[in-house]
C-alpha cells in the first residue's frame, strides 16, 4: 500500500526545524507529526495545529474543585458537626466564609492541576507500561524528526527535504512497524 | 519615532488641573464650618429620619444622666464631627497625591526589576516607562507638602497633646510610638525615601540616553544601569515598606499590620504596570512605539492579571488573620469599614479581583488593546478606592462621600500627572536604540 509509507527527515537543530516546517507546509505537503527531544517555541502553530482547548478544561475542573470544597465544608463544618472556634459559632456557611477561602483555593488549584494531567495524559493516549511510541530514539536525546506521509512524490519530497537542511532522510513503510 | 506632547493634550490637562483646582477650592470653603452650623447639620438629619450617632447617644443617656454629663457628651459629639468634616478636603487631597504618586513609583520600581533582571522582552517600553517615573519627584514633593499642612487633619498622632501627660487628649499608645511617630521623623524619612528614589529616577534615566548615544561595543552605562538598578531595589523593598507604614498606616496610630508593606507594594505594581500598558496603547494608537507588538502588551496583561491575583491574596491575608484572631485593637479596623464603608469596601474588592480576573483570564483577551483598556480603567478606578478605604475611615469615619473634593482632587493630581508624563514622553526618542537587548525586545513574539 502506497499510502503507508512515510518519510522520515532527521535534523539536529530546532531553528532549522522551524524553517524546515515552514517550507514543507508552503509545498503544501502534510506533516504527520514531529518528535523533539524538548518543546519547541511555536512549531504548534507553524504546523498549523488547532490551538488546545486544555485551557478550557483547566477552568471548568477548577470549577468543580471550588464547588466540592465548598460543599464539602459545609457538609463537615457547619451542618455535621459544628464547632465554637474563635468565638465563631454562628452555624452559618456564609459568615464563616473566610475560614474555608485558603480551602476552597486549594481545591480549585488541585482538581484543576491534576485533572488537567490527567486529561492530558488520556488525550495523548498515553499510560503506565505503553510502549514508547517515538519512531527513533535519538529524539529523546538531540535529535529532531519530521514525519511526512509520501503519496507517489518520493522523489520531490527527498529533494525538498534535503535543500531543508535534514541530516538523515528515511522511507519507512509503516505497515511493517505498525503497532 | 518622536513623540511632542500635543497641544490638545496639554491644554486638557491644564483644563484637568483647573477644575480640579476649583473643586478643591470649593471642599475647602463647604468644609470651612462652625461649631453652630455642625449642631445644626446633625439635627437636620436626625429630623430627616436618618438615626443619626448623636440622636442614638441622646436617647441613651436623656433618661438617666443629668443635664451637665448630657451637654458634654452632645459637645464632643460635634465637635467631632465638625473635625471629620474639617479633615475631609484635606483627606481627599492626601489620597488622590497618593494615587497618582503611587502610579509612578510602581513603574519605578517596575523598572529597577527590568534592569536588574535584564529582561529582553522590555526595553522597547523602557522610554514609556522612563516618562511614567519622572513624576516621582514632584508628585512625591507636593504629596509631602500636603502631608505638612493637613498635619493632624489627616494624621491623628499630629493632635495637640496627644503625647502630653495628663492632657484632654493624651492617648498612651501614641504617648508610647512618638519615638517614631513625631513630624521631624516624618519629614526626614520621607525626604531620605524620596531623595533616594530620585536619585535612581534620575541616573537610570541619564545612563539608559547615554546609552543610545554610546559605541555599539561600549555597555559601560547598562552595565552602570544593572549594577544601580540592584542596589535600588534593596534600598527601594525596606524604604517602600517603611514608607507604607509611615504614609498611610499611622492615619489609624493604634492599628497595625505585619505584611501592610506587600499589601502597599502590590497595589502600586498593578497600577503601575496598568498605566504603562494604558499609555503604550495610546501611543501606538498615534502611530508610535511601532515595535510594540501584540505580545508586549499580552506580556503586560499578563503582570495586570498576575499583580491584580496577588494584591487579593494579601488583602485576603491581611482580612482573615484579622477577622479570625478577633483582637480588639485589630479588628476595629475591619469593624470600621464594614460597617461605614461596606460598598467602597467589597466593591473595590470586587473591582481590583473579580473584574481583572474573568477579563483577562483568556489568553486571547490579554492582547485586545481595548479590553486592556477597559480593564486598566476599571483597576485604577479600584485601586483609588483601595487607597481611600485606607485614608478615609480614620480621618472621616461615616462622614465620607465620593463628591466635589475628591473627584476635584482626582482631576487635579491627574491632570498633572498627564502634562508631567507626556511632556517627559517628547523629551526624547521613543525607542531606548543602545540597550544591548533591544533587538532580542522587537523581535518578541509569544
Amino acid at each position: 500500500m502506497e499510502a503507508s509509507k512515510v518519510i522520515h527527515a532527521i535534523y539536529t537543530d530546532d531553528d532549522v526545524l522551524m524553517s524546515a516546517v515552514k517550507k514543507v507546509k508552503a509545498e503544501r505537503h502534510h506533516i504527520e507529526e514531529i518528535y523533539t527531544p524538548f518543546p519547541v517555541h511555536g512549531l504548534d502553530k507553524a504546523m498549523g495545529l488547532a490551538p488546545t482547548r486544555l485551557a478550557i478544561t483547566a477552568f471548568l475542573y477548577g470549577c468543580v474543585g471550588l464547588a466540592v470544597a465548598t460543599v464539602m465544608m459545609n457538609f463537615i463544618m457547619i451542618e455535621d458537626w459544628p464547632q465554637d472556634i474563635g468565638g465563631k459559632p454562628s452555624f452559618s456557611y456564609i459568615e464563616n466564609m473566610p475560614a474555608f477561602v485558603p480551602i476552597m483555593f486549594e481545591l480549585t488549584v488541585f482538581f484543576a492541576a491534576h485533572l488537567m494531567v490527567i486529561t492530558f495524559y488520556l488525550r495523548s493516549r498515553m499510560w503506565p507500561f505503553k510502549d514508547a511510541e517515538n519512531p527513533d530514539p535519538r529524539t529523546t536525546d538531540d535529535h529532531f524528526l519530521m514525519e511526512i506521509s509520501v503519496n507517489n512524490n518520493e522523489e520531490s519530497l527527498t529533494n525538498l527535504l534535503k535543500d531543508t537542511g535534514a541530516v538523515e532522510i528515511n522511507i519507512i513503510d509503516k505497515d511493517e512497524d505498525a503497532h | 519615532m518622536e513623540y511632542k506632547i500635543s497641544n490638545r493634550l496639554r491644554i486638557g490637562a491644564i483644563i484637568l488641573m483647573v477644575l480640579g483646582a476649583l473643586g478643591v477650592g470649593y471642599g475647602f470653603i463647604d468644609s470651612h464650618k462652625s461649631f453652630e452650623d455642625v449642631e445644626t447639620m446633625l439635627s437636620e438629619e436626625s429630623h430627616h429620619g436618618e438615626v443619626s450617632e448623636v440622636a442614638s447617644v441622646e436617647e441613651a443617656h436623656g433618661a438617666s444622666n443629668v443635664e451637665g454629663d448630657h451637654a458634654d457628651e452632645h459637645k464632643e459629639h460635634v465637635e467631632h464631627v465638625l473635625h471629620q468634616v474639617h479633615n475631609r478636603p484635606w483627606a481627599a487631597l492626601y489620597v488622590a497625591g497618593f494615587f497618582f504618586f503611587m502610579i509612578a513609583l510602581g513603574v519605578l520600581a517596575f523598572y529597577a526589576i527590568q534592569h536588574a533582571s535584564q529582561a529582553g522582552w522590555s526595553p522597547v517600553l523602557f522610554r514609556v516607562m522612563e516618562g511614567i517615573t519622572s513624576y516621582v519627584l514632584p508628585g512625591g514633593i507636593l504629596l509631602l507638602v500636603v502631608a505638612f499642612f493637613a498635619d493632624s487633619h489627616v494624621f491623628i498622632w499630629l493632635t495637640d497633646g496627644m503625647t502630653t501627660e495628663g492632657s484632654h487628649n493624651y492617648d498612651a499608645l501614641v504617648a508610647n510610638k512618638s519615638g517614631w511617630l513625631n513630624k521631624t521623623g516624618f519629614f526626614i524619612r520621607a525626604i531620605i525615601f524620596l531623595a533616594g528614589w530620585s536619585a535612581y529616577q534620575y541616573f537610570s534615566r541619564k545612563y539608559s540616553l547615554a546609552q543610545d548615544n554610546a559605541d555599539i561595543n561600549d555597555n559601560s552605562n547598562f552595565k552602570k544601569n544593572f549594577r544601580i538598578s540592584a542596589g535600588f531595589l534593596v534600598f527601594f523593598i525596606y524604604t517602600e515598606s517603611v514608607m507604607s507604614w509611615d504614609w498611610i498606616m499611622s492615619v489609624d496610630p493604634h492599628w497595625f499590620s505585619t505584611l501592610f508593606g506587600w499589601y502597599v507594594l502590590s497595589g502600586m505594581l498593578v497600577c503601575g504596570v496598568t498605566v504603562i500598558a494604558m499609555i503604550s496603547i495610546y501611543l501606538k494608537s498615534k502611530g508610535l512605539l511601532e515595535y510594540v507588538n501584540d505580545s508586549h502588551i499580552h506580556d503586560l496583561g499578563k503582570f495586570m492579571f498576575g499583580f491584580s491575583i496577588f494584591w487579593t491574596y494579601l488583602w485576603f491575608s491581611q482580612f482573615m488573620l484579622i477577622w479570625y484572631s478577633n483582637i480588639p485593637e485589630e479588628v476595629t479596623y475591619f469593624i470600621t469599614r464594614i460597617e461605614d464603608y461596606n460598598l467602597p469596601f467589597f466593591g473595590m474588592v470586587a473591582l481590583n479581583f473579580i473584574f481583572p480576573l474573568l477579563l483577562l483570564m483568556n489568553s486571547d483577551f490579554k492582547r485586545v488593546n481595548w479590553f486592556v483598556i477597559m480593564t486598566g480603567i476599571v483597576i485604577l478606578g479600584g485601586h483609588y478606592l483601595d487607597i481611600f478605604n485606607m485614608i478615609m475611615p480614620a480621618t472621616v469615619g461615616d462622614r465620607w462621600f465620593i463628591g466635589i473634593p475628591e473627584i476635584g482632587s482626582i482631576l487635579f493630581f491627574g491632570g498633572l500627572f498627564l502634562l508631567i508624563v507626556f511632556t517627559a514622553l517628547g523629551k526624547y526618542p521613543l525607542l531606548a536604540k543602545g540597550n544591548p537587548f533591544v533587538k532580542e525586545s522587537e523581535h518578541f513574539h509569544y
